[in-house]
């Protein structure tokens, strides 16, 4: 046998540690550099773009993607898809609102329970066909956001819920501040907030991650992988829910276009441009608020410089595609370096 | 990272289950409104879904190949946009179609060399460039409004080919999907295709210059997106940039419909030709009725769900028989396999 | 290792013998397979075996993988598993690792018969599998990768990251290596992915550790690594059984080996004494089939030429040339590099130096278009993923590399693809229900005749095969020589890639060897035996020391 000698393995790693934490919390920190990026630009330019209306307008507008966005990065991170939040927040908006007109003086917490309890109903849908039929997300989201928009054009009619028909408590908490803050955001900050403790520290939550890293392995390793992808859809339908009765308190007028067209696929896009993988396994849900933020910003931002807000669509798009070229190139770059690293340090 | 085995024989039995849906919505049709079946009518339906069932036949290919293009109708938009700002400004419409073609083609290229060069998601990627593109149509356009368009170019929404009831756009769909048709079931391409949708890699190993036709693909759906947004302004004798707004989850739809799966490597033109009918025709079908028409989307939804629920169902029963022998089943990611 | 005597005498070694215990007179002549328990050895006293497997079979249809293999694995004991590509080993390691069920035989734990159901039933029982290519879940640390599922907790079920990232640290001192349990896992190399798979081997209180292969893929300081984790995971207690083709190692690292041919185990026995000459016989030694199917007519022109190709890391400096009409059989062992330097030759895959031309014409990098057009015809290791559409009927399947050439003005119709495929099918007597059958439903000898077939159909005048016959059944493997040599006596040229000496032997005119991405030993058939052959791979050869 050969004598004993030292473990010639890579040496004490953490130079590799802080390499790959400084890179990965680059992505996070990367997104809000630019973010930051841009207000402080915009500002410079134009001092109006920081007022505090303007900063509450923005925060109150950005909340609602980024409440839906947590649900929806949930899902992503089991390396599935929902299209389905659209209609799920356009029906919830119209339900629970116009629940105002049908039942006098319900208090508003039970409105706010309503949508829940329909977003949870069809989320839970969602991940039954899912998780247990093992059909592909995106197509059965696909059917599900037809089958829900049809059944919102049935119900709504050619009716609507009329702002007069709220009340005032109701419409009123959009424009509720603490300290200048809008409370509307700091309520959906604290959600967020708590989704990534959950993501982060519960055993369920890092089973998502495992599920969308590597399935089979996920499989392998016993983890109930059917359970973990019926919670995630059910609680992003949930979510989408609650998002609904936000929409109603921001805008009132809810009508069968409540969400506006492409809402699922900006909601998407919040998330991967917030560092969230396409096919699953990391990104955080805090990344996924920020990118929402950040698309939020941007419209305001052009229109306070007075560049045509018709711009917002074509920056949108085109940070998303820097976003996944970025993310590309740091993990292509990432990985050949950590490699190296081990080769130099093993030889 | 694949899908599990179906059972072939599905898929055939698909096509004749949609031919049978499509005549059930016929009988419908017929049977709530004695208009349906009227030359008017079909001049109507060939209209309303037509710029539709245009841009789903590249998609079809695209799908087949193991890919997706979610910015169909932002080239759509973009194209409609370039032909209002340019009319305006007096160009001629020969110089414009030229130029809407190559920025047909120039569309689809970015989109191929973004998923093949720098192999990124097509799912990704196509929604960037549908943000992307439809910007571009919101700056060309702004917030105006182009509506003086000949009235030769114009009679694309009222009256059909020869003065028959056979809508322009029908009848370009028609010549297009022959076309398609033949492209993927009898030309070398159409084979590698498939058999790159379903499996990149023996395709490869079979000489098959994969990046260079896929590339190819979404060029061509750049072109024919243009195309369909030229032929959306004229119906409507509009140019606006909310042109084609949100079609292209109907596009993938009617696709998805036909029976392509959205893993790749199956599907047939014929398919999406039926599935063209039945959506176009429920559509159709509810108009008639006064029903709220914009509800068909339930019925439409619901036979996507079937759609994609059957090859299942039959790929387990014929597992269950023995017939087919079990490979190993992950949760695959339908949409292009990335670059992990 | 001693280059000692062989056979005959004292510690003498014949198949089926053990040494130290009584042996039968010396039979110089190599004796068939007689597959043996392991005798006990005088010196020890009697142990239970942790983990003992007896009298296994397993069958996969005609295929009879395994057909008598016992094993014992002993606790603070590294036993080492032995054997040419097909001689069973994966399936015992599957049997072991409850992924299988064996036909005949039982296993036993502790002495206690068990029937292991699913993997999830062997990890329950200790015993653990490191494969050569763990899989990992790339996103998340290190920690979480040994842990994930059973996270230690705080109050309120909350995930301990602190715990959590301790205790794998101390999982890592234990094995002896500095490894960041807080490190994400992608990009990690092989070698770092096999300790923390150890790791969590260790932290699931495995007692008994297969690894399959594991050095395969590792640098020389790398396998020092492993050896030092290996000696501490023995020291333990545990019993840790060591896979490998590089009997170097396997003299190094075990205590005892057990060396399988053709489904059983044919030698079981302590190191010492034993030399690697000993083994290589063991693995090898069987009735010398008829050596030749036909002999190869003197060959013609130059028809590949391969000039000092490298591929950094992977194969250096390779240089051969192929004839028409001759068959050039690469061998060695797996991990050599031969199936990379084929893909290079074809276009798969890239190189960084050297060139190869064909008919004196320069290929294209990079470039299948260039070789198949040049004549070049390819087929691949990987019957499944790489040379066959699973989903595709057999006749499309077949036309799939030429298409341009069933043309008629410019389309393709399933008659001529049908034409074409029967054509061939009657050929090479391909056993299928329909033409239009989806290629998954043939078995694998009849879906291999298929991949021939496809490049048969371009008439090539250079064809390269990987592993024409694995999986597949004797007959079919026979009727495949056949035709290689059929081919080659028309004047193809033929390069082969093949792990199996007795094919090597049979179809080979000239027999290459290659070692760690270099060519190592050439050989004409005259001259060529399993030995030399097998020594060259392994790096016995004098002058060839690791």
């Amino acid at each position: 046998m050969a004598p004993a000698r030292e473990p010639s393995g890579a040496p004490a790693d953490a130079g590799s540690r802080r390499l790959t934490e400084r890179v990965f919390r680059v992505r996070e920190t990367g997104i809000i550099a630019v973010l930051a990026l841009f207000v402080l630009v915009t500002a410079l330019i134009q001092p109006r773009f920081v007022s505090s209306s303007n900063i509450q307008f923005i925060l109150v507008n950005a909340s609602v993607y980024a409440l839906v966005a947590l649900g929806e990065t949930m899902v992503i991170l089991t390396r599935n898809v929902d299209l389905s939040v659209q209609s799920v927040l356009a029906l919830s908006a119209y339900l629970s609102a116009g629940m105002f007109g049908h039942v006098h003086g319900i208090p508003i917490p039970v409105v706010f329970l309503i949508g829940l309890g329909i977003g949870l109903a069809f989320g839970a849908a969602n991940g039954i066909m899912v998780a247990l039929g093992r059909v592909p997300s995106l197509v059965v989201t696909l059917a599900t956001l037809y089958i829900i928009q049809g059944i919102d054009i049935l119900v709504v009619g050619g009716n609507e819920v009329v702002a007069s028909s709220l009340p005032s408590a109701f419409v009123a908490i959009p424009t509720v501040t603490v300290l200048d803050i809008p409370w509307l955001a700091i309520a959906v900050a604290v959600v967020i907030g708590a989704g990534a403790y959950y993501l982060r520290t519960f055993r369920s939550g890092r089973e998502m991650y495992a599920i969308g890293s590597n399935p089979d392995g996920a499989r392998l390793a016993g983890i109930p992988v059917a359970r973990r992808v019926f919670t995630a859809f059910t609680l992003c339908g949930g979510i989408a829910g609650l998002g609904g009765v936000l929409w109603a308190a921001q805008y009132q007028t809810i009508n069968t276009s409540a969400g506006g067209t492409n809402f699922s696929l900006i909601v998407i896009a919040s998330a991967v441009v917030g560092g969230v993988a396409i096919f699953g396994g990391s990104g955080s849900v805090i990344g996924a608020g920020i990118g929402a933020l950040l698309l939020g910003t941007i419209n305001v931002a052009l229109d306070v410089l007075g560049i045509s807000d018709f711009w917002d669509q074509a920056i949108a798009g085109f940070l998303l595609l820097l976003a996944i070229a970025i993310d590309r190139g740091i993990s292509v770059r990432l990985a050949a370096a950590l490699r190296k690293r081990g080769a130099d340090g093993g030889t | 990272m694949e899908p599990e085995h179906r059972a072939p024989l599905a898929w055939l039995r698909w096509e004749t289950g949609l031919v049978l849906v499509v005549i059930a919505i016929g009988v419908l049709g017929v049977s709530t409104s004695s208009e349906f079946l009227t030359g008017n009518n079909i001049f109507n339906l060939g209209l309303q879904s037509g710029e539709i069932a245009i841009m789903a036949l590249p998609m079809t290919l695209i799908v087949i190949s193991g890919e997706i293009d979610l910015s169909v109708a932002s080239i759509m938009g973009m194209s409609s946009a370039l032909l209002g700002y340019l009319w305006h400004r007096h160009w001629s419409m020969l110089a414009i179609f030229a130029v809407i073609l190559v920025v047909g083609v120039l569309a689809g290229a970015i989109n191929g060399l973004l998923i093949t060069r720098l192999r990124l998601p097509s799912l990704a990627v196509t929604i960037g460039t549908l943000g992307l593109y439809r910007g571009v149509a919101d700056i060309v356009l702004g917030p105006n409004t182009v509506s003086n368009f000949p009235g030769s170019y114009a009679n694309v929404g009222v009256s059909g080919v020869f003065n028959t009831n056979l809508s322009y756009s029908g009848a370009i769909f028609i010549v297009l999907a022959v076309i398609f048709g033949v492209v993927i079931h009898f030309t070398p391409v159409g084979r590698s295709i498939y058999a790159m949708g379903a499996s990149p890699e023996a395709a490869t190993f079979a000489g098959i210059r994969v990046k260079r036709i896929k590339t190819m693909l979404f060029i061509v759906s750049g072109v024919v997106c243009s195309l369909a947004g030229v032929l959306l302004t004229f119906r409507l004798s509009t140019s606006v940039n909310t042109n084609g707004l949100g079609l292209e989850l109907d596009v993938v739809a009617v696709v998805l419909l036909g029976g392509v799966s959205i893993f790749g490597g199956k599907g047939t033109i014929v398919g999406v030709v039926l599935g063209v009918l039945a959506f176009a025709g429920l559509q159709n079908a509810l108009l008639l009725t006064n029903f709220n028409q914009e509800a068909a989307s339930i019925p439409v939804g619901g036979l996507l769900l079937v759609s994609v629920f059957v090859p299942i169902m039959a790929a387990r029963a014929g597992r269950l028989r023995g017939v087919i022998p079990r490979r190993g089943a992950g949760t695959a990611s339908p949409i292009g396999s990335g670059d992990e | 290792m001693n280059p000692g005597p062989s056979a005959a005498s004292s510690g003498g070694l014949e198949p089926g013998a053990s040494s130290g215990g009584a042996t039968p007179p010396a039979d110089p002549a190599p004796q068939p397979a007689a597959p043996q328990p392991a005798a006990p050895q005088p010196a020890d006293p009697p142990r239970v075996p942790l983990l003992s497997l007896s009298h296994a079979a397993k069958s996969f249809g005609a295929v009879h993988a395994l057909v008598d293999a016992s094993i014992d694995l002993y606790g603070g004991e590294v036993h080492g598993l032995v054997g040419e590509n097909g001689a069973g080993k994966s399936t015992l390691v599957k049997i072991l690792a409850g992924v299988h069920r064996p036909d005949g035989g039982w296993l036993a734990v502790n002495g206690d018969p068990i029937m292991l159901h699913s993997p999830a039933a062997a990890r329950d029982a200790g015993i653990a599998v490191i494969y050569q290519e763990p899989t990992l879940f790339p996103d998340l640390t290190a920690a979480e990768n040994i842990f994930m599922g059973r996270q230690p907790l705080r109050p309120g079920r909350r995930i301990d990251s602190r715990q959590m990232r301790a205790q794998a640290r101390a999982l890592f001192d234990e094995l002896g290596v500095r490894l960041d349990p807080g490190r994400i896992c992608r990009g990690l190399s092989i070698a770092d992915q096999q300790i923390i798979e150890i790791a969590k081997a260790l932290s699931l209180q495995a007692r008994v550790i297969i690894m399959d292969e594991p050095t395969a893929a590792l640098s020389a300081a790398e396998v020092a690594r492993l050896f030092d984790v290996t000696a501490t995971l023995r020291a333990s207690g545990a019993a840790v059984l060591f896979i490998s083709h590089r009997l170097e190692e396997v003299f190094e690292i075990c205590q005892r080996v057990t060396v399988m041919r053709d489904g059983s185990q044919v030698l079981t026995s302590k190191l010492d004494g034993l030399t690697a000459d000993d083994l290589v016989r063991a693995m090898v030694g069987r009735n010398l089939e008829e050596r030749t199917v036909g002999q190869a007519s003197a060959p013609g022109d130059q028809v590949l030429q391969v000039q000092r190709l490298t591929r950094e890391g992977v194969f250096t400096d390779i240089s051969f040339d192929v004839r028409a009409g001759e068959i050039v059989a690469l061998s060695g062992l797996v991990g050599a590099g031969r199936s990379e330097v084929a893909r290079a030759i074809f276009g798969i895959d890239s190189y960084d130096a050297g060139a190869v031309t064909v008919h004196g014409r320069p290929l294209h990098r990079s470039s299948p278009t260039s070789a198949m057009a040049a004549g070049v015809g390819f087929v691949p290791e990987d019957r499944r993923q790489q040379g066959l559409v699973m989903d595709m009927s057999v006749q499309q399947n077949m036309a799939l590399a030429s298409l341009n050439r069933l043309r008629h003005l410019g389309l393709i119709t399933g008659k001529s693809e049908h034409d074409f495929a029967a054509d061939w099918a009657l050929k090479l007597r391909i056993k299928f229900g329909r033409l239009t059958d989806p290629v998954f439903q043939l078995s694998g000898g009849n879906q291999q005749k298929v991949v021939l077939a496809k490049w048969l159909g371009r008439n090539p005048s250079l064809l390269i095969v990987d592993e024409p016959t694995r999986g597949i059944d004797v007959a079919t493997k026979a009727e495949v020589h056949r035709l290689l040599t059929q081919l080659a006596r028309d004047g193809v040229a033929i390069l082969m890639i093949s792990s199996e000496l007795p094919e090597v032997l049979r179809v080979g005119d000239r027999i290459l060897v290659m070692r760690e991405g270099r060519l190592v030993a050439e050989y004409a058939r005259s001259e060529a035996s399993e030995e030399k052959i097998m020594s060259a791979a392994t790096g016995q050869l004098q002058g060839q020391a690791r």
